[in-house]
């Protein structure tokens, strides 16, 4: 077909397009459709072929529109693609916008009630009678609104050539254990499948493809990975409040806990989860336990860490260990709170009145939500101060393909504690001293059984000696010893990842979940005009010296964030202002996740 | 006492309490309150509480918000660690303590202001959980530290001291903890020590969240005429519900006294509150009959003191959270993180 042209990618002889394209499932949510989309994506990745999905859904339980997006790709690009090249449009309040957002030759799976064939002519219609199909798998009419989501499981399915046995499979998961849900959906799947084999006549160039490349990875979002490096960390009391898209780092964290760290002997809790009454109380928790010697972290986002700066403060200012997690969402205030942004930067960096800075981790991939949330227990203990992850709603929330999480190969560093023993060996003990010139005094708990253990911890100005004062050479001295612990910290913080070209006179900077969608556009801006990037990852602040070398070394520097302000060329800006004129910004802030189209286009019309 | 002969030009060696400690080891730094101020008066009874009880310092946390009156914990019990949290927020300090060190006596203290405004809510949720502490609330109905503004628990129609007129009603913060739930509410007076002292054993022998309503003046914003919170008025006005004796758990005396006119509490580590009758025929143990008196006392702009509500059946926050006997804190990492297998057995059941 003339109208069929391929949207942007390679064909094979035959016209085909195998394993490179996107599928949207447009549906109203409530309706049950996590399930199938869950199971598409599953039997794709299931059959080698690299797969991501993003799930872009209302603050709201039921009744208003919800996409998920499944990305195939060969090449294992994984980040949001703008261009949908297969929609399913299930829902009958935003098919016609759906379907005009569609580029030229872009299939629709629709409906056949809804005649978008009359909306739309330079694309593929499938119109399928659903409600039909779905009223044969089942009489139940609960049932049937859920079963009608297999049925374009098995259409698509057909038309794409997916493995049938893979879907079994991905179903039978899904549904595990519950052999009349699965031979239900299995029914309702192959109806599908049937109605499309007698009744369609392909005529798209979509194809899967059996490969090799997922072979021992595994699927999981964010959120999900950072419950994991908690418990691998060793967390022991958790507190938080629930909001989207944070909770499920501690709901996640709940189900791991009980069946993982209950006692063998006496399955009693080795570990407490507090669902505080707010997010002062949940930091207000995390801050006493970990005072008190536990391993303590909360979870939130947006207005959640607003309202943690007061304790946020406390805990640089007194010297507290704790982790926080921000899931960032978009704000000011409630914002989007179901859309994705990098915009809590600044705000997390120097949460709080009066001179602080934080160690903030930065996650860009599933992997690091694991493996910096078990850093960052460490590096809290360590430096004896609040450490914040940040990671986005796309990270957190969305599925990601990743090689499966190593286990920790440090062992838990408790930090600076000094027990009864080392007290009486020591004859002497002041809280706030500098003893070994790296600002991180040193610190004892409660329960401490020595005359010399005891000290008063407190928000207002003290001394070495953590007794009250207004001095201000005291003031001072404590302050210069919190900035030098901070300068401390730039050795042990983990350090940019840094992929160099030595042709490129580009520099990109970025963070985060961007991280996708910047490979991507490099290896765009590469084939499509053949300028060569650099690429430096900044994985925490305060920023390490492999930023100043990675400016020097460039031209110009792209800083690419998911925020209105620029927020980490700012910072980069007050920290190396000689460089200030070095720096270019590309900014992505509409709520989606960032892709590489957008970048690619933003550094081309910058280059011109 | 036997005269000993006098061979140096010290004084007698001190009295020492059942873990060998004297009064002095129960002391803190010297405190920077006003002179006379009700706060250093509750400080006095704490450390005799805690020397008379034996106490074991350290274990013992401290715990405070801001305020004249969350400055004391600085005050009594040095060799204890203390916690001055932020404003309102120590009970979730307190909170997350009590889950790091289940070992530890948690002894807090707070203010009228810090409680009954911006720590409203956390106090209504330490509640709730129950989480084992002793809570003392140094209500003077004004905010002390910062210049002597009306609180929320300044009675309506009290005067400030420049004769303004506090025309909102007060919350009672022990009819409001008996409604959540309180497992220990008290009431008393800095001005009625012996009350006082009974009344902070009770709450350290207790097994749960233990609430100390303690009427506490300040001499500098708020003991004048028309002040409902000043020494004169409270120590007129003051009527206990009983007289109050505590035997603690390794002073196993019996007190004789007429039939009907005592009332036994038994704490979880064997400890006693005896409650003598007064006029009143008052049971703390009745949930309905404490909100009544309460109610009526409000009411009749009566000052009820005593022990107004005890519950020792009910589960603490430890209990509940079903924790293992060992404090979290110190847990090894062999406990704390699960072997390389259950990583690869996660890892595979996502593949
Ligand atoms: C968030 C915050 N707001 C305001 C203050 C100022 N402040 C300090 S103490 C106080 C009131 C204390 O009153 P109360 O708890 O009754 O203690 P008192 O001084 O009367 O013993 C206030 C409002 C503060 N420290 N923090
Ligand atoms: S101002 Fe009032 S509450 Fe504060 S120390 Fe003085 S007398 Fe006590
Ligand atoms: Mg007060």
């Amino acid at each position: 077909m003339k109208t069929l042209a391929a949207n942007s990618a390679q064909k094979t002889e035959q016209g085909r397009i195998i394993n490179d394209f996107s599928i949207q499932v447009a549906t109203v949510n409530g309706s049950g459709s996590q399930s199938s989309n869950n199971v598409l994506m599953r039997a794709i990745f299931q059959m080698g072929i690299p797969v991501s999905g993003k799930n872009l859904f209302p603050s709201n339980i039921a009744g208003l529109p919800t996409w998920f997006t499944i990305r195939v790709n060969k090449d294992g690009w994984v980040a949001r693609k703008r261009e949908i090249d297969i929609l399913i449009a299930m829902n009958p309040q935003t098919s016609v916008e759906d379907v005009k957002s569609l580029p030229p030759g872009a299939i629709c799976i629709s409906p056949i009630e809804l005649h978008l064939d009359s909306v739309r002519s330079d694309i593929k219609h499938y119109q399928v009678p659903f409600a039909e199909l779905a009223t044969q798998t089942t009489e139940n009419i609960k049932l049937r609104k859920l079963l009608t989501n297999m049925v374009y499981v098995g259409v698509v399915g057909h038309l794409i050539e997916l493995d049938f046995e893979e879907v079994k499979k991905a179903i039978s998961r899904q549904f595990e254990g519950k052999t009349k849900a699965i031979d239900l959906n299995i029914a309702a799947v192959t109806k599908g499948r049937e109605w499309a084999a007698q009744n369609l006549k392909k005529e798209d160039p979509y194809y899967v493809q059996a490969d090799d490349k997922t072979q021992g990875k595994i699927i999981i979002d964010g959120n999900a990975a950072s419950a994991l490096g908690a418990m691998f960390a060793g967390v022991t009391v958790v507190t938080w409040y629930p909001i989207t898209p944070s909770s499920s780092v501690c709901e996640t964290l709940t189900d791991y806990m009980h069946q993982y760290r209950l006692d063998k002997k006496t399955g009693k809790a080795t570990y407490a989860i507090i669902q505080a009454e707010d997010e002062l109380a949940a930091l207000g928790m995390a801050i006493g336990a970990g005072w008190a010697g536990a391993r303590s972290m909360t979870s939130t986002s947006g207005p959640g860490i607003s309202l943690m700066s007061e304790f946020t403060g406390l805990g640089y200012f007194a010297e507290i260990p704790t982790v926080i997690f921000d899931i960032q969402r978009v704000g000011p205030s409630t914002g989007l709170p179901t859309r994705t942004s990098q915009a809590d930067l600044l705000s997390t960096y120097q949460l709080s009145h009066g001179d602080t800075k934080h160690i903030v981790l930065l996650p860009g991939t599933v992997e690091e939500c694991y493996s910096m949330a078990v850093n960052a227990f460490n590096l809290a203990e360590k430096f004896q101060t609040p450490v914040f992850v940040l990671s986005d709603l796309d990270l957190g929330m969305n599925n990601w393909m990743s090689d499966p999480f190593k286990y920790p190969d440090t062992p838990i560093d408790r930090g600076k504690v000094l027990t009864a023993s080392d007290l009486e060996r020591l004859g002497k003990f002041e809280r706030y001293k500098d003893i070994d010139g790296d600002g991180i005094p040193y610190r004892t708990l409660p329960g401490t059984n020595h005359a010399l253990a005891a000290y008063f911890t407190r928000g207002s100005g003290h001394n070495e000696k953590a007794a009250y004062t207004e001095r201000s050479d005291d003031y001072k001295n404590l302050m210069d010893r919190l900035n030098k612990k901070y300068q401390t910290a730039r050795k042990y913080i983990p350090k940019p990842s840094m992929v160099s070209d030595k042709t490129a006179k580009i520099g990109i900077i970025a963070y985060g979940s961007s991280h996708f969608a910047i490979t991507e556009s490099q290896s765009q801006l590469k084939t499509e005009a053949n300028i060569a990037t650099s690429y430096l990852r900044i994985k925490a602040l305060p920023f390490t010296e492999e930023l100043k070398q990675f400016i020097q070394t460039h031209e110009r520097i792209y800083v690419i964030e998911q925020n209105r302000d620029a927020q980490l060329r700012s910072l980069i800006t007050l920290e190396l202002p000689e460089f200030a004129t070095k720096l270019r910004s590309v900014l992505h802030y509409d709520g989606l996740p960032i892709d590489a189209r957008s970048i690619t286009e933003e550094i081309k019309s910058q280059e011109r | 006492m036997v005269d000993a002969p006098v061979t140096s030009n010290q004084a007698p060696a001190p009295k020492t309490n059942r873990i060998g400690l004297t009064l002095a080891d129960y002391k803190g730094a010297p405190s920077t309150l006003c002179d006379g101020c009700g706060h250093d008066a509750i400080t006095a009874q704490i450390i005799k509480a805690c020397y008379e009880l034996g106490v074991e310092p350290h274990k013992v946390a401290k715990l405070s918000g801001i305020g004249c009156s969350s400055k004391t914990p600085a005050y009594f019990l040095s060799r204890a660690h203390g916690f001055n949290a932020v404003h309102g927020r120590m009970p979730s300090v307190a909170t997350g303590v009590s889950m790091a060190n289940r070992d530890l006596t948690l002894l807090a203290v707070s203010g009228d202001g810090d409680t009954a405004s911006i720590g409203l809510g956390q106090f209504c949720h330490i509640i709730r959980r129950n989480v084992p502490m002793i809570y003392i609330v140094e209500n003077n109905g004004v905010y002390g530290l910062t210049k002597g503004q009306f609180s929320a628990t300044a009675d309506f129609g009290s005067k400030s001291k420049s004769g303004v007129m506090n025309e909102l009603s007060s919350i009672d913060l022990c009819s409001l903890a008996i409604e959540l739930g309180a497992t220990f509410v008290g009431r008393s007076f800095a001005g009625d020590p012996k009350q006082l002292v009974a009344l902070i054993k009770a709450a350290v022998s207790h097994r749960g969240t233990a609430i100390l309503d303690v009427i506490s003046p300040c001499v500098t914003f708020n003991n004048h005429e028309g002040s409902t919170k000043s020494y004169k008025y409270a120590k007129e006005s003051e009527i206990p519900l009983h007289d109050l004796g505590f035997v603690p758990f390794f002073e196993q005396l019996t007190i004789e006294m007429e039939p009907g006119t005592i009332q036994e509490v038994e704490f979880h580590d064997g400890s006693k509150i005896i409650l003598k009758k007064l006029d009143k025929n008052y049971d703390p143990t009745n949930k309905l009959s404490a909100m009544n008196t309460l109610q009526k006392a409000i009411a009749e702009k009566q000052f009820l003191t005593g022990l107004l509500y005890v519950d020792e059946k009910k589960e603490d926050f430890t209990t509940i959270m079903d924790l293992v006997d060992e404090p979290l804190a110190t847990l090894s990492a062999e406990q704390t993180r699960p072997g390389k297998e259950v990583l690869e057995e996660i890892m595979n059941s996502l593949k």
